[in-house]
């Protein structure tokens, strides 16, 4: 299937999406596709064009209400910023992983994080980046980023990240 | 004696129609609680000296089904008047009313050195006198005790109660292992009993909500291999895996096979919104079912397979909806406290089960097809995702855990809610899809 894949994607790169922090969208347990490989290094952090920079000074993370999709105004904030990086680093590929936290249905949650990615999506591209540049994927409740079984977790794992992958330049 | 042989050779298994001979012997069950059915099941008799480690095996196999069911009591060996008992003599009726037995098995069991199995059984009603139905001859090979066994205990348990039966079914479900943020999910197979563990996929990818074929020979699945969530369909027996076709430019999910297997529904996400679509599995074609904004998943089919349930937040909050197969408007059926989702019509279809959450927990529940009748079964920090016996009767669902140390694992209720079971397994497990009683 991977094969498959990259046919339909042919610009991207193997093993280009990363995360220092470790949290998101399964790492190498994920998908077991190669947008899941961790593979940043910590010098790429300095980088201002790197996704390691991304991740960390621009950040790549809106955190949703219970059961919502709609962004609220400090999302917005954030993904002002996003959008604008984005803009200024044309070559990215982008997938915005929409997750939800424990307290639903498997399937429902699936459809939730497709609604809370779309939303990112949708606002980035409201924002001026390119659509083409943009897909979308849920994790449903499969892969929360904090383990407890409070609301201080929760709050963490109903999120939508952007990730990038390194491949239009 | 009514021979009945079943193989398990290529050729498959097969047994002849049930005799549905119920004597007086019944269950009573009255207000909704069950006063367990006694019976006896003496260890099996050995035709032959290499035959008594198995005869031994498969009568307690029989009294292990029959107690899990809820509705049989077993009267123990050592309360037994008689010190041998063997199948050809005639029943001493007044030695097992004597220690209040209703019901007594009896079997005889023979291998041959070329691998063949045969058990010979008979069931008496003790308090009437009188053996119920005809003795019967179960063939198969030495591999195959354990589905002999189930084979025998589905006949007492049909005979008795009158319900089709289910020991000799297996369960697809998701075995799970790691920590909560990383879990690694692989779907497998198992006896109905948790027995026979085995895996159809490895876990390198996210695998969701496996959901077994009416003739138990192939599963629907969701998985992440593509990298984004799509419907797989694989082969029990060879384990060989396939992506059904459904448009790139979204997410499949939440698939689940028609009754005559030549369909599935399933949602399908697109910008952000998912609605429930009708693959025909001949010609690969998908037709639309429901167009709102809202969240339309979990389809299921009614058994005649003219209708479909699923579940929808198009009210503003989960609740359940049922509408034709040829098309129309949706029908609400749920309009109890709380949110709804996950529904799977009963076999019998005459209910349906579901997920219930409320006041921030969940539990499996059972409602008429037209929403009335309510009854929660189960409830628990998280409680999701029934699946019915073949014969209507039993629910199994999974249950997970709270905290970060939080794992799921499976239970069985019984569908007065009666008989909660958790079912032994060695590792976490979730999703679980009951097949048909096999042939």
């Amino acid at each position: 299937m991977r094969v498959i894949y990259l046919a339909l994607i042919p610009f991207l790169a193997l093993a280009a999406c990363s995360n220092p922090g470790g949290g998101f969208g399964g790492g190498p347990l994920g998908g077991g596709s190669s947008w899941d490989d961790s593979s940043a290094n910590a010098e790429d952090q300095s980088d201002p064009t790197s996704q390691g920079f991304f991740e960390t000074s621009v950040g790549n993370q809106v955190l949703f209400d219970v059961d919502e999709f709609t962004l609220n105004t400090a999302s917005k904030v954030a993904l002002d910023i996003q959008a604008q990086w984005l803009m200024d680093n044309p070559g990215y590929v982008i997938i915005v992983e929409g997750h939800a936290d424990e307290q639903g249905t498997r399937e429902y949650n699936l459809a939730l994080g497709f609604r809370r990615a779309q939303s990112v999506q949708e606002y980035l591209v409201a924002r001026g980046v390119s659509g083409l540049r943009l897909k979308t994927r849920s994790y449903g409740k499969e892969r929360p980023l904090e383990i407890c079984s409070a609301e201080r977790c929760y709050a963490k794992n109903r999120r939508a990240v952007t990730l990038l992958t390194a491949g239009l330049s | 004696m009514r021979l009945i042989y079943f193989s398990i050779l290529a050729i498959g298994m097969w047994v002849s129609p049930a005799l549905s001979q119920n004597g007086p012997l019944k269950i009573e069950i009255t207000d909704g609680v069950i006063e367990p059915l006694t019976f006896a099941v003496p260890i099996f008799e050995a035709e032959n000296i290499e035959a008594a480690a198995i005869a031994t095996e498969i009568s307690r196999i029989v009294a292990t089904d029959l107690i899990s069911s809820g509705l049989f009591r077993e009267i123990p060996a050592n309360r037994f008047i008689a010190q041998r008992i063997t199948f050809a003599e005639a029943v001493r009726y007044p030695d097992w009313r004597a220690i209040n037995a209703q019901a007594l098995v009896t079997a005889s069991v023979k291998t041959t050195n070329t691998g063949r199995l045969t058990v010979k059984f008979r069931i008496f009603d003790i308090f009437s006198g009188v053996q119920l139905g005809s003795g019967m001859q179960l063939g198969g090979s030495t591999q195959a005790v354990r589905r002999m066994a189930h084979k025998v205990a589905d006949q007492v348990y049909e005979r008795i109660t009158g319900e089709g039966p289910y020991f000799d079914s297996k369960i697809v479900f998701v075995s799970e292992s790691g920590p909560k943020d990383k879990r690694l999910k692989r779907l497998a197979i198992m006896d109905f009993d948790g027995e026979n563990v085995q895996f159809l996929t490895g876990n390198e990818n996210i695998v969701l909500a496996p959901r077994i074929s009416t003739d138990g020979k192939q599963v629907l699945y969701t998985s992440w291999e593509s990298g984004f969530p799509q419907i797989y369909l694989l082969n029990v027996g060879t384990a060989g895996r396939k992506r059904l076709p459904t448009p790139d430019s979204g997410m499949a999910f939440s698939p689940r096979f028609s009754p005559d297997r030549k369909r599935i529904v399933y949602s399908f996400e697109q910008g952000g919104n998912s609605d429930i679509y009708l693959m025909d599995l001949v010609t690969a074609r998908s037709a639309r079912m429901t167009s709102s904004p809202s969240i339309d998943t979990a389809p299921s089919f009614s058994p005649d397979g003219r209708q479909i349930v699923f579940e929808s937040d198009r009210s503003g909050s989960q609740q359940i909806y049922t509408m034709p197969v040829s098309g129309g408007t949706p029908n609400r059926i749920s309009f109890g406290n709380g949110r709804y989702g996950t529904p799977v019509w009963s076999p019998r279809g005459d209910l349906i089960a579901f997920t219930k959450q409320s006041n921030g927990r969940f539990g499996i529940g059972v409602m008429r097809t037209d929403g009335s009748e309510e009854r929660l079964l189960s409830a628990s920090f998280l409680d999701e995702g029934p699946t019915w016996s073949p014969n209507g009767r039993v629910i199994m669902f999974a249950r997970e855990t709270q905290g970060a140390k939080g794992a799921p694992s499976l239970y069985s209720v019984d569908i007065t809610g009666r008989n909660l079971r958790a079912l032994t397994l060695r590792a976490p497990a979730s999703d679980p899809s009951w097949g048909p009683v096999q042939r």
